[in-house]
């Protein structure tokens, strides 16, 4: 929009007359590689995202939990990792304020780390698991008291990696959904927390076991004989996939590629293991495989309120494409990514960078886009795959209102 | 906003049993009927009925006789969704007056339905609720409006036995007559017809089957619309009370017309060229009104000079938008209830009502009612009905005064601030903004991001007659904004540029139809081809649980002269003579109403949602809370 139109001239012209540089939301576009010194252009841009590491604290994880393929990759993204933790225990320190607060944050974050390590949890349930164990080990004598605390531990969690939507919006969710709860209104403080403590482990529980839930909600889906497209690497996705083989269905699978971490790589490889067939295409194929693909198979980093999803490039693309080529598409997500985020385009997302290996030097002058994730809208979504039960798009909200409201 | 809902129970852990469980049969049907029926089958078995799972919409539980009942799809331009949703149900002594009274707008048959409430049922379920009054007493009134209605109503109601029907509802007749054609049976009839207990809200133990089914799954009709219908519905499956709405006044029926007449504060002469499709809309010769009412002044004695005095004003035009009549119609009504005092012999919660009442016909006389007044006359009903008896005058009064301050204040004002909070988000720096007429709510938005050193653009679109875009313009280039103006016929050329559409709202409906003044829709359209999102400004307060697919079948007309004439153009006048020409039909629609798919989000103080979500929000909270 911004490209074409006769305003974003006008602007130019208005920028050149006065040469006050004032941010404009266009220079997001400019990457962090086209000015080395300054990662980011924009003064704006870096009181969105305090963290001045130009790779997403996200993406870091998934780095750490897929064993992306390139290694130069790995260590750039190990390297990162350690210096945000870093970071995020200075912020931690500063945000929790008292000495008790600090040991708290530290606590949970360490709690989180403790859990984050087992290779098959996601980030958001390691979230869940730490702030379950920080009402358990909390000292607070009063409700008020271990209200702020959980608040606070939340707080420290999600400033750990502010782009992480499902860590934040499972955060949020925990906090709702335990603290929701008439329990509040006990005489007993202690029989209070313990209603705390059971709902806490009820909902780490229950998002424990999301993926196995979800794989047995979308059996049904899945027919002998169907094509299915992945794209991106997905542990929900691969869950199902897994389930579905172990039934003895008989379906094939089209892997993209996934640039720039291939993730469809390591995803085929994972199929093939089990006795999938399975072929990789690369990201540019989808539209002329799409010919012969019976459904596709998305996870998600995020569910929106409009019931639209954000995840990994090149999602909207394969959603578009299978869209007009009028192919379902079912994305598998956990009820704890639903994150109160409404984004109107794709431009409206905190952006979430990463460096892209184009494995020859880029050419001076060049400007890369780097951002990981994209938005796609919920009229290009078919069903969402989650552990509530196999919802329309519309639906999200609803859950949402449900909660939040 | 806990506050509104503090008796919300917990909600259980989401857990929903998956699997490879058996479905019952009944839900089995159900998913035959669903366009996704792996789904239903999957999802719906297993969930214990008490701890529904929160995702779970819950099922549309009015009966689906209601909606296959043929009877219940009228031919010609009622309004069919008032008749799905089986919403507010009027079943009143005073209904036949009433109605005539009314106008064709929105706040009709709301008001109506708690008028009646008010002044007599204790039928409806509405009524029960804010009426604690002896129901026995008007049960005689009851049926005689009953029997009248079904007379009068095409003799669509008029199946045998009419006698002993009459305290049934039209779903519980259906379900009766099902029930006797399938059996067969003589004896099986006369026990039907014979032993209906008087006020019973209980089906027959024959047609119990039937709500059953529909507690189980999707009835058979559409999925999607008896998703959407599901809130509204929920709660009054609740009384088994579901009565059809009566339909909306028509003024190509002549009779009725006459009818209203006679009753009319207002002399109103209407127009006589009317467009065909919009015959049962009325449309008055412009500027006979004012002269004759102001004629009348001192011979209208019950209406109180304040409510005159806004009536005046809506006439004219004075007053316009959403929110200011409203408030200006709540504070009128403030007065009225200052001086109010009640007359020997009487109760003030009747006698009030029966006095908010004529008010409410004497403003919609001057200018059928808005959604938002609608809601609002009901909130204020509401409040009236509920009143202790034993209450004193000056406490009552009192307390309703403040109930409206509260209102007015929570609903209206701090509902804006809320939404501007909101949908500031979602301006960023070099933006161009583009809105549509003068909605107060984007104004306040627009100001604010100024205010906060948001660096924007806005493009105004104006349309004629009434060139309300040039009000809002002056404001915003007041405060230093930098604007574009246009006509709403360029809009597709400034649509290029624009990055976000704000509009604002006359109401929103139940299936995400957002109505408001004519144009917005095709704006609306405009920005959905150029793939620009549009985020419609619209307080709670607005929802509204009908359905609406068009704006043929409920609108207002304006005054044809209005764009007929260009004012200030003495050489254009093609159309002097009009009025005499009988080939020449002019329309001037005020409002239309604009399909969900045009809408990216609907800010309201509730959050940022998708336009499916208004049956949810208007479920969650209730009629009575949302508007209480």
């Amino acid at each position: 929009m911004w490209w074409r139109s006769a305003s974003f001239i006008r602007d130019r012209q208005n920028q050149n007359q006065n040469p006050n540089p004032n941010p404009k939301p266009f220079s997001l576009l400019h990457s962090a590689l086209d000015d080395p010194p300054s990662p980011h252009t924009s003064a704006s841009m870096a009181t969105i995202n305090p963290n001045p590491n130009p790779i997403s604290a996200y993406y870091q994880t998934r780095a750490e939990h897929h064993a992306v393929v390139t290694p130069d990759w790995l260590a750039q993204s190990q390297t990162a990792a350690e210096a945000a933790s870093g970071d995020a225990s200075v912020s931690s320190e500063g945000t929790a304020g008292g000495s008790k607060g600090e040991v708290r944050g530290v606590g949970v974050i360490e709690e989180f780390n403790y859990w984050r390590k087992k290779p098959d949890l996601a980030e958001a349930v390691a979230a869940i698991m730490a702030l379950g164990a920080a009402i358990r080990s909390s000292e607070a004598n009063t409700m008020i008291e271990l209200d702020i605390e959980l608040k606070k531990a939340s707080n420290t969690l999600k400033s750990w990696d502010t782009t992480s939507i499902s860590l934040s919006a499972a955060c949020d969710l925990f906090i709702r959904y335990v603290t929701r709860t008439s329990a509040l209104e006990y005489e007993d403080f202690d029989a209070a927390k313990r209603r705390l403590i059971e709902r806490a482990e009820k909902f780490g529980e229950i998002s424990l076991k999301a993926r196995n839930t979800i794989a047995m909600l979308s059996q049904d889906f899945i027919s002998d004989g169907c094509t299915i497209l992945v794209h991106g690497y997905s542990r929900v996705v691969l869950e199902v996939l897994k389930m579905a083989a172990s039934n003895r269905k008989l379906f094939r699978v089209l892997c993209t590629e996934g640039r720039p971490d291939r993730t469809g790589l390591r995803f085929s490889k994972e199929l093939a293991a089990l006795g999938v067939p399975v072929k990789l295409l690369i990201d540019s194929a989808v539209a002329y495989a799409m010919d012969e693909v019976d459904m596709v198979f998305v996870g998600a980093d995020g569910v929106v309120e409009s019931g639209g999803i954000i995840n990994m490039m090149g999602t909207y693309q394969v959603a578009l494409v299978a869209h007009s080529m009028n192919k379902p598409i079912y994305v598998a997500a956990e009820s704890y990514k639903f994150a109160r985020l409404y984004p109107l385009d794709q431009k409206d997302l905190e952006p979430a960078l990463r460096p892209i290996d184009f494995g020859v030097p880029l050419p001076s002058g060049v400007e890369v886009e780097t951002s990981a994730r994209d938005y796609t809208p919920p009229q290009y979504l078919t069903l969402l795959f989650t552990d509530l039960g196999v919802l329309t798009p519309s639906v999200v909200s609803d859950e949402l209102i449900q909660l939040y409201v | 906003m806990d506050l509104r809902r503090p008796n919300r129970p917990v909600i259980g852990p989401k857990v929903r049993q998956v699997g490879f469980v058996t479905p019952d049969s009944s839900s089995v049907s159900a998913a035959a009927s669903s366009s996704i029926p792996a789904v239903v089958a999957t999802t719906s078995p297993g969930s214990p009925p008490s701890s529904l799972s929160p995702v779970m919409i819950p099922p549309p539980r009015h009966p689906s006789t209601e909606i296959n009942n043929p009877h219940y799809h009228h031919v010609g331009s009622y309004n069919p969704s008032e008749q799905i949703l089986g919403s507010p149900p009027v079943l009143s002594p005073s209904r036949s007056s009433r109605f005539e009274a009314d106008g064709s707008d929105f706040g009709e048959d709301d008001e109506e339905s708690v008028a009646l409430s008010g002044v007599g049922g204790g039928m409806t379920p509405k009524g029960s609720l804010l009426m604690p009054q002896p129901v026995a007493k008007t049960v005689p009134l009851v049926s005689e409006t009953n029997k009248r209605d079904s007379n009068v109503s095409k003799g669509k109601g008029a199946g045998p036995s009419v006698a002993t029907k009459e305290k049934l509802t039209r779903a519980e007749r259906r379900a009766a007559q099902e029930a006797q054609r399938a059996a067969k049976a003589a004896a099986k009839e006369a026990a039907a017809s014979g032993g209906v207990p008087s006020a019973s809200k209980q089906p027959k133990p024959s047609t119990k089957p039937i709500p059953q089914q529909k507690k189980d799954g999707i009835t058979g009709s559409g999925p999607t619309q008896a998703i959407a219908l599901a809130g509204s519905i929920e709660k009054k499956q609740g009384k088994k009370e579901v009565v059809a709405p009566h339909p909306r006044m028509q003024f190509d029926d002549m009779m009725k017309v006459g009818k209203l007449k006679k009753r009319a504060v207002v002399n109103q002469s209407e127009a006589r060229n009317r467009v065909e499709l919009f015959r049962h809309l009325p449309q008055y010769e412009h500027g006979t009104q004012l002269p004759d009412l102001e004629l009348k002044y001192f011979q209208l004695e019950p209406i109180h000079p304040s409510v005159y005095q806004v009536g005046l004003q809506f006439l004219s035009d004075k007053i316009s938008g959403g929110n200011a009549r409203c408030i200006a119609m709540l504070l009128a009504f403030k007065e009225v209830i200052q001086d109010y005092t009640t007359p020997p012999e009487k109760t003030l919660t009747r006698d009030l009502m029966t006095k908010i009442n004529s008010c409410v016909s004497f403003l919609t006389e001057c200018r059928p009612l808005s959604v938002s007044m609608g809601n609002a006359i009901r909130f204020l009903k509401n409040r009236i009905s509920s009143l202790p008896h034993n209450l004193a005058d000056k406490e009552a009064k009192s307390s309703l005064q403040s109930d409206i301050d509260r209102f007015i204040n929570e609903k209206i004002i701090i509902a804006g601030k809320a939404i501007v909070e909101h949908s500031v988000s979602k301006i960023c720096d070099g933006d161009v903004l583009l809105t549509y007429g003068s909605p107060s709510v984007v104004e306040s938005i627009l100001t604010y991001a100024h205010e906060i050193k948001k660096n924007f653009r806005v493009v105004v679109v104006d349309s004629r007659p009434k060139h309300e875009g040039q009000i809002l313009l002056r404001r915003l280039v007041e405060r230093g904004i930098q604007c574009t103006y246009t006509h709403i016929n360029a809009v597709s050329y400034v649509m290029h540029e624009v990055t976000r559409v704000f509009l604002g709202a006359s109401s929103v409906l139940s299936n995400g139809t957002v109505y408001s003044r004519v144009g917005t829709a095709c704006v609306a359209m405009v920005a959905h081809a150029f793939r620009v999102p549009v985020l419609v400004c619209c307080e709670a307060y607005k929802f509204h649980d009908r359905v609406q697919l068009d704006s043929i079948c409920s609108n207002e007309l304006g005054d044809p002269d209005a764009i007929s004439k260009v004012y200030g153009r003495k050489d254009l006048d093609y159309l002097d003579s009009w009025a005499q020409n009988e080939n020449l039909q002019l329309l001037n629609l005020k409002y239309d109403a604009t399909p969900s798919d045009y809408v990216s989000v609907l800010v309201t103080e509730q959050g940022m949602l998708p336009p499916t979500s208004v049956p949810v929000i208007i479920r969650e909270y209730g009629i009575e809370r949302l508007w209480a």
